[in-house]
């Protein structure tokens, strides 16, 4: 085979290559913005981030609070509170991550809130706490 | 020429982090095979506790957990179906041996037997080498709970826990630290 050939080849896998990688990284289908407009539509009342931080903050007939493992306020590293792993912040202007894959926003949620109020929360509480958590600041 | 040859090193760049990197990984005296855990793993499981090794408990224990995510030691870690498919063949294939397959019968063995409600920290192999840590340092800020292995051994994530990458917590007395040392 001739090195020129050769050379395409390895070019072509290459970049495939990165596509592939770059997919793969590449998460953000959505916004905390799109998102507290999406729980305040579903709720049909705009989320206030007062109702969200006592949400975050309080217990709610159980042995968690939101902010036992994400902190309070959540503009720091979490810390899980049974097993002590680090959770990055969940403010979005210290985390550029948060709340911008809706896979993720639904699974956490799920979990969590199944974990702190043993149910669901409903839209008008995500709308709450999107507006909080969009209102925090470094 | 030189040019082919640097692609061909971008591309192994490229790949390399889908390769599995089959190791020894040294436990305590014991080992077992180092894995490196698909991008999943990672992200559903390791992002609330260490990324075990699933060297570390058989295909048994895997198995029971794998069903029983909903109830997760105390919390919902329930994940999409095809998930747990994925990552339960990937823990069972991986799992810890009964015979001699891979790293030998004898240095695997320890990982081999199930230990009470699956949790590697009710393994007999854990409570021996951890007999001399005071009973309160499990429970320190700094450590949280002897499922944190990090807390001590830095690079358990990646599945190594040889001493030599020991850490010793904050807030340990002089008395508890020595437990470090022998």
């Amino acid at each position: 085979m001739s090195n020129k050939l050769l050379n395409r080849i390895l070019t072509g896998c290459a970049v495939m290559c990165a596509l592939l990688l770059s997919s793969l990284a590449w998460a953000g289908n959505t916004t905390p913005e799109a998102q507290l407009q999406k729980w305040s539509a579903e709720a049909g009342q705009a989320g206030q981030a007062d109702r969200g931080q006592a949400f975050f903050t309080q217990k709610h007939g159980y042995e968690w609070s939101c902010a036992s493992c994400h902190g309070n306020p959540p503009t720091e590293q979490g810390r899980h509170a049974n097993t002590g792993k680090t959770i990055k912040p969940l403010a979005p202007a210290i985390n550029s991550g948060a709340m911008t894959d809706q896979a993720k926003v639904d699974k956490w949620f799920r979990r969590n809130c199944n974990d702190v109020l043993k149910r669901e929360c409903t839209p008008a509480e995500k709308a709450d706490m999107l507006a909080w958590l969009i209102q925090l600041k470094r | 020429m030189k040019q082919t040859l640097c692609r061909l090193a971008c591309l192994g760049f490229l790949l390399l982090p889908m390769s599995v990197f089959a190791g020894g990984g040294k436990h305590g005296g014991g080992k077992f095979k180092i894995v490196q855990a698909p991008e999943s793993y990672v992200q559903e499981c390791a992002s609330c506790h260490v990324g075990y090794q699933p060297g570390l408990l058989p295909a048994r224990s895997w198995q029971n957990i794998m069903s029983g995510l909903e109830q997760h030691y105390g919390e919902d870690a329930s994940l999409e179906p095809e998930l747990v498919q994925i990552l339960g063949a990937w823990l069972r294939d991986n799992a810890a041996m009964s015979m001699g397959r891979g790293m030998g019968k004898d240095k695997s063995r320890r990982f081999s037997e199930a230990p009470p409600e699956d949790r590697i920290t009710k393994a007999a192999w854990f409570s021996r080498k951890h007999r001399k840590i005071d009973k309160p340092v499990w429970r320190m800020e700094s450590v949280k709970s002897a499922a944190n292995c990090e807390a001590c051994h830095t690079n358990a994530g990646e599945g190594y826990f040889n001493e030599k990458d020991l850490t010793i917590p904050e807030g340990l007395s002089w008395a508890q630290k020595r437990a470090f040392w022998h």
